[in-house]
């Protein structure tokens, strides 16, 4: 067997993987959580839950309606979305022009809620949901063996979190979501319904979540505490790499979700608190964060 | 075309405009003069609708504009170039210029702004406010006259700005005339006012206290000293 540093490299890549695997998720959460960051000025509690949310509607999808992992793929964001659409008008709304602890008890709120509803219907010991058959097996890449369904999950997450610093850096909707961060006023002055942009940006930051909450319904069961337990790292990642920097968060995501899975193989001890550990080093470095900008 | 009719103002608790009249024809250029503070820019943001409270009758091509929201008031036709300009920085040249919505036909073609506005073009990429603060209000002017909006607010363009600038803009207002747009322009330098515009409004602690039509700006010059305390 091939060693590195005096570790088998099965292990080696393997912990990468799992990395990476991580990593996507923290990229897709906090991602989400920047943008609503940028243009609502509310740090989104109810984030993890929304996840949690997403991954249980594909659970129902399937299992009430027998719409498969594709059609969730695609409804989940959609309907999780929508629920965003009607939170954000009825109450997240009231939130704009009063003090910013009030946006965090009340989507802090919202989360527990969410959560409570959902252990009250299905319990808290997890449901399964199956891998698309298209997606089961692996493949032996020679150092390692690569299952097929993590492998996209990995690729997916990429390709969506490029797709979405696309859209924001480089399209006319983007220049308008990042003008309107800077100077919602003068946007609005210039016509555009600034408004309902905020309402579509919450909707999509919330998509976004139950995307990755769909992703990620195959590989941890489904259950109710699946968000909260991935969002305590997901705000840390946000800090890490700038509050409401969007390419911080991509970037920051997967780097951490790889700097963890190394950490478990040179130092297993070190894995749950690594991530909290670079925290406190680049907040005495850099206290805007890496990617942030200085108030 | 464009009437206000005892407009009134809050910021807060602070009442800014006690009761505002004026009027605009259409393709006349006129100027709020004023000293600091009597409440010429709070009357443009008023007009947009960008201040928390505002009362009274703001009546453009026959429409009640005072109790619609800023991106309905810009649908209607008005267009503001603010006083700190407002150019956006996670922005370059283009994406400023090319950041208002289309509200109607009638606005100028790029080729038509960068041949008014040289400097932007060369510039297309920079970062916004890297521009110097004369290529910034360009690009301020510049956007706004994409849009088909006819009936522009300019806030103080010319402030801070060099004498060779302060001619180009004033060159740029007038050719502005002559294409049929309509413009409120507050100014400071009531000189400067007086090369561009027809009519000239003087606020004093937030009213309109008197009307000078530039052909007797200079027997009233007396009097103008007085209002602005120049």
């Amino acid at each position: 067997m091939f060693m590195i540093f005096g570790y088998p490299v099965a292990l080696l890549f393997g912990q990468l993987l799992l990395g990476l695997i991580n990593g996507a998720f923290y990229a897709l959460l906090s991602l989400g959580l920047a943008i609503i960051f940028g243009m609502l000025n509310i740090i989104n509690f109810a984030h993890g839950a929304l996840f949690m949310v997403g991954a249980f509607v594909a659970w129902m999808l399937q299992n009430y309606l027998g719409l498969d992992y594709w059609w969730a793929l695609i409804l989940s964001p959609l309907i999780v979305g929508a629920f965003a659409v009607v939170l954000e008008k009825t109450v997240i709304c009231r939130l704009y022009r009063i003090d910013h602890l009030y946006g965090l008890l009340l989507t802090f709120g919202l989360a527990l809620i969410l959560e409570g509803l959902f252990r009250n219907e299905y319990g808290s010991s997890g449901l399964p949901y199956r891998i698309p058959q298209a997606l089961s097996g692996g493949a032996n890449l020679g150092f390692m063996f690569m299952p097929l369904y993590r492998g996209w999950v990995v690729l997916v997450a990429v390709v969506t979190c490029l797709a979405v610093w696309l859209v924001i850096e480089k399209t006319s909707i983007g220049a308008k979501l990042r003008a309107a961060t800077e100077n919602p006023g003068l946007v609005q002055a210039f016509g555009v319904n600034v408004p309902r942009m905020i309402t579509l940006t919450y909707a999509a930051g919330v998509a976004l979540a139950a995307f990755a909450g769909v992703l990620a319904a195959p590989i941890y069961s489904v259950n109710p505490n699946m968000g909260s337990n991935l969002i305590i790292v997901v705000f840390a990642v946000v800090v890490i790499g700038g509050m409401g920097s969007i390419l911080g968060s991509i970037v920051t995501g997967f780097g951490l979700g790889v700097a963890e899975g190394l950490t478990k193989v040179f130092y297993p001890q070190a894995s749950a608190t690594v991530i909290f550990v670079v925290m406190v080093i680049v907040l005495l470095a850099r206290p805007a964060g890496l990617f942030g900008k200085a108030a | 075309m464009f009437e206000v009719k005892g407009l009134e103002a809050w910021y807060g608790e602070s009442h800014v405009l006690h009761g505002v009249d004026f009027q605009v024809g259409e393709g006349e250029v006129v100027t709020l003069l004023g000293r600091n503070g009597a409440g010429k820019t709070t009357t443009m943001k008023s007009i947009m609708g960008l201040v928390p409270r505002r009362r009274g009758s703001i009546i453009y091509k026959g429409r009640e504009t005072v109790k619609m929201r800023p991106d309905e008031v810009a649908k209607s036709g008005i267009a503001i170039c603010p006083e700190e300009r407002g150019i956006f920085a996670g922005l370059n040249v283009t994406e400023n210029l090319m950041l208002p919505p289309v509200i109607g036909p009638g606005g100028l073609d790029l080729p038509t702004i960068y041949a008014l506005f040289p400097n932007l073009k060369e510039r297309a990429a920079s970062q916004g406010t890297k521009l110097s603060g004369g290529e910034q209000q360009m690009l301020a002017i510049g956007r706004i006259l994409r849009t088909g909006a006819k009936f522009l607010l300019l806030d103080e363009p010319t402030e801070g700005l060099a004498p060779v600038i302060v001619q180009q803009i004033g060159r740029t207002i007038r050719e502005l005339r002559t294409r049929g747009f309509t413009v409120l322009l507050v100014e400071q330098n009531f000189r400067f006012a007086a090369t561009v515009a027809d009519r000239h409004y003087v606020m004093e602690h937030g009213r309109v206290i008197d009307m000078i039509p530039n052909s007797e700006i200079e027997a009233k010059m007396d009097k103008l000293h007085e209002y602005l305390g120049v």
